[in-house]
């Protein structure tokens, strides 16, 4: 009978390499230069972290409502945030007619909720999507504006807080989007009219600073305009936030355009479609995919950009939170104030920001490399 | 009986697609000029009504107050025209500061957003995305009215090592007095430079002949830090530091960097340095990991194929959007109108055109400055960037 030799069981890897200890060995201490620069962050982290802690949550206070509470603790004082909640939302929007926001937020929700789930097929969603594109703008314009149904008229002016800001995002997003499209394809029409009038529209826009576009838009229009005729202050900011985007938006476009081979378009024509059918139905859906992230960065940039109508005197977000620290009744709680306008803000694009990660990764499908 | 005609018909004029296109053309200029002309129109009517004087005489005219920071000579009695140049000037300032801090923090956090060390490059991630994604206006504010304007007195000052000063009224720092001799550093300075390029260049010339390498960068290092600092210490070292003193209830003397500028450059700093780390990062992810093993495999050490071989490939990828961030730095810079640092759009395009009326002059003369600062670094970078735009058949 021949003997097998029967090789030795495999040894475990040695204790270093493996789990938490084999981690902290490869990421933080793997070389002398490595472990110099963990201890610095590790003291870095060791001088911020506890105060900034303590701050915000161990040493801050919570309840009550009136300034007095917070004298006891040295931390932040939250109860100015809670105190100012309401107002931070919606302004000066009537107490009484809040309902009408909130019933418009929820409608939106209700409504493009079955957009981002599998229930509706592909087509369903584009047919939605479109309704809700024309028809929900009017629906919430009457519901926030009033003066129709009986509903109490409330004037632009009273519209404030986290609600303003929306709206003036959503309807720059909304707006800004098509244009930029038409803008970008303009530039890279082959008539030579049309192709400088973009130019010149884009360069222009893009040359300069919002806060002049908003500056114009409220010295300089009403000087455009034919005597009597006079615009709504949010509806001049409205259409400056939104001029000023697409122009970006026209770039971002641009650049998806660019990528998209020359034989797709001849490929379109060859099928007989004509230019605005190639554009919609063939390069469009490709050169858009391409650019999610730009495009979401444009509307990110916009988003941030609100915070800017605070120059031409509406309330929105940053300028009612700012109102409330000058409020003589809550003197120094700037802090407080700006970190929750911040945290509100960041929610917002970081959120939007990684969804459009996740979009990106979805619709991947070619120009894999 | 009837032929079916085989000749095809002849489609209708406006099938055309030339015919097309010139009629598209003619409408949106028929458009556009009248759109200008209408607009035209109305503002000379409101001008007329509203008695506004125009045309650009008022820049000789005396403005009559007060800016709380001037690079250049300026008081209450000089003129609009010399208001828009300190404007400017006080733009150009915060832009180029901030624009150089923001550059060199971006950097360093986007290297450290690569780092092999878990910590660090965890670090860096959180501040470019709690950075990135707050609005500036809001970052202004926060140092300008929670960080700065809660700022001791004066008396009670933070200071260090009883040279640096910072209060409620600003960042108080020692100034430099120049005596006599002080150019004889500057000269040396100048001759350093002079000879640098032409060391730089014998070198090359020299590796190209014999292929013999010189230690350029050492050595230039040595000529330009120490030809001035020797010449500096043979001359009597002529230069002082005034340090700021506190008399009465202020400082005096001093460098003094108001709470307005400290804030925004701070802000924009930080705001932009973030966008800057990622831009970093993805050029130096651009360059493959083949490039720099090949380099190791042709000889050269981790420090030359950083220099010649990563960064050139790198640079290319980073210049284009790198242009776009300072421009955005730049048009940010009028962000300072919030807070009422004194820049262009602040002083020349709110305090001047509050005073005289003229909107439209002051508006466009505001916007031609931040067009032309954009256009003419957009041309720079366009053509650097051809010029090191990669070659291909």
């Amino acid at each position: 009978m021949t003997e097998f030799r029967v090789p030795h069981p495999d040894l475990p890897p040695p204790a270093s390499t493996i789990g938490a200890l084999g981690w902290m060995r490869r990421n933080l201490f793997s070389s002398p230069s490595n472990i110099a620069l963990t201890a610095l962050a590790a003291y870095l982290l060791w001088i911020a972290l506890p105060p900034l802690l303590n701050w915000t949550v161990f040493k801050a206070t919570w309840s009550g409502d009136t300034r007095e509470a917070c004298q006891a603790n040295s931390g932040a004082c939250w109860v100015f945030i809670r105190v100012h909640f309401d107002q931070f939302l919606y302004g000066f929007y009537p107490e009484a007619q809040r309902w009408r926001v909130n019933l418009a937020v929820l409608l939106l929700i209700l409504g493009a909720a079955p957009l981002f789930t599998q229930i509706i097929t592909n087509a369903a969603k584009v047919k939605l999507g479109l309704s809700l594109l024309v028809g929900y703008p009017i629906i919430a314009f009457i519901l926030f504006k009033g003066g129709l149904f009986g509903l109490p008229d409330i004037e632009t002016s009273r519209w404030g807080g986290l609600f303003l800001t929306l709206v003036i995002a959503g309807v720059g997003m909304t707006a800004a989007l098509p244009l930029g499209v038409l803008l970008a394809l303009g530039r890279r029409s082959k008539m030579p009219a049309i192709q400088t009038l973009c130019i010149t529209f884009i360069e222009f826009w893009r040359g300069i600073p919002l806060i002049t576009v908003l500056f114009m838009s409220s010295v300089m229009l009403p000087l455009f305009l034919p005597e009597g005729m006079n615009f709504d202050k949010l509806l001049r900011a409205l259409i400056g936030v939104t001029l000023f985007q697409s122009a970006y938006m026209a770039e971002v476009v641009r650049g998806g355009l660019q990528a998209i081979p020359k034989g797709q378009i001849e490929a379109a024509a060859a099928l007989g479609l004509g230019y605005w059918k190639a554009m919609a139905l063939i390069v469009l859906p490709q050169a858009l995919k391409l650019v999610i992230p730009g495009i979401v960065n444009t509307f990110i940039a916009l988003f941030k950009d609100t915070s800017l109508v605070l120059i031409i005197g509406l309330f929105d977000l940053m300028n009612i939170v700012h109102n409330a620290t000058t409020n003589p009744e809550w003197l120094g709680f700037s802090t407080e104030g700006y970190v929750f306008a911040a945290a509100v803000y960041w929610l917002f694009c970081f959120s939007m920001s990684r969804y459009s990660q996740s979009l990106e990764k979805r619709l991947h499908t070619g120009h894999k490399r | 009986m009837t032929a079916l005609s085989s000749a095809p018909v002849k489609p209708p004029f406006w099938n055309n697609p030339q015919i097309r296109a010139i009629l598209f053309q003619v409408v949106a200029l028929i458009v556009t000029v009248a759109f200008g002309l209408s607009i035209f129109e109305n503002t000379q009517d409101n001008l007329r009504r509203l008695g506004i004087a125009s045309g650009f005489d008022f820049l000789s005219s005396p403005a009559g107050f007060d800016i709380i920071q001037t690079l250049i000579p300026y008081s209450a009695a000089s003129s609009y025209g010399q208001v828009f140049w300190v404007a400017l000037l006080n733009t150009l300032l915060v832009s180029v500061l901030g624009i150089v801090f923001a550059t060199l923090l971006g950097f360093v956090i986007g290297v450290a957003r690569l780092s092999k060390n878990w910590l660090v490059a965890r670090l860096a991630l959180i501040y470019i995305e709690t950075f990135r994604n707050v609005p500036l206006l809001l970052q202004i504010f926060f140092w300008y009215f929670a960080v700065l304007r809660a700022m001791p007195s004066p008396r009670d000052s933070l200071s260090l090592g009883d040279a640096f000063f910072l209060n409620i009224r600003g960042l108080y720092l020692p100034a430099p007095q120049f005596q006599p001799g002080f150019g004889w550093t500057i000269a040396a300075l100048g001759v350093a430079i002079v000879l640098t390029i032409g060391l730089t260049r014998w070198a090359h010339h020299r590796q190209m002949a014999t292929g013999q390498p010189f230690p350029t960068v050492s050595s230039t290092l040595a000529l330009l830090i120490g030809l001035p600092l020797m010449v500096f210490w043979l001359t009597g070292a002529p230069l002082h530091w005034q340090v700021p003193e506190l008399t009465g209830f202020n400082f005096q003397g001093g460098l003094v960097i108001i709470p307005e500028m400290a804030s925004l450059l701070l802000a924009l700093t930080i705001y932009t340095a973030a966008f800057i780390a990622e831009i970093v990062r993805a050029g130096i992810q651009a360059v493959s990991h083949g490039q720099t093993e090949a380099s190791f495999s042709l000889g050269l050490q981790s420090s030359l194929t950083l220099r010649l071989i990563i960064l050139p490939q790198a640079l290319r990828v980073i210049i284009p959007p790198m242009t776009n961030q300072y421009l955005n730095l730049t048009k940010n810079s009028s962000l300072a109108a919030a807070i009422g640092y004194p820049d262009l759009v602040s002083t020349f395009a709110g305090t001047t055109l509050n005073q005289t009326g003229q909107a439209i002059e002051c508006i466009v003369i505001t916007m031609t400055v931040y067009l032309t600062i954009s256009l003419l670094i957009s041309l720079v970078m366009n053509w650097y960037n051809r010029r090191v735009a990669l070659v291909e058949r």
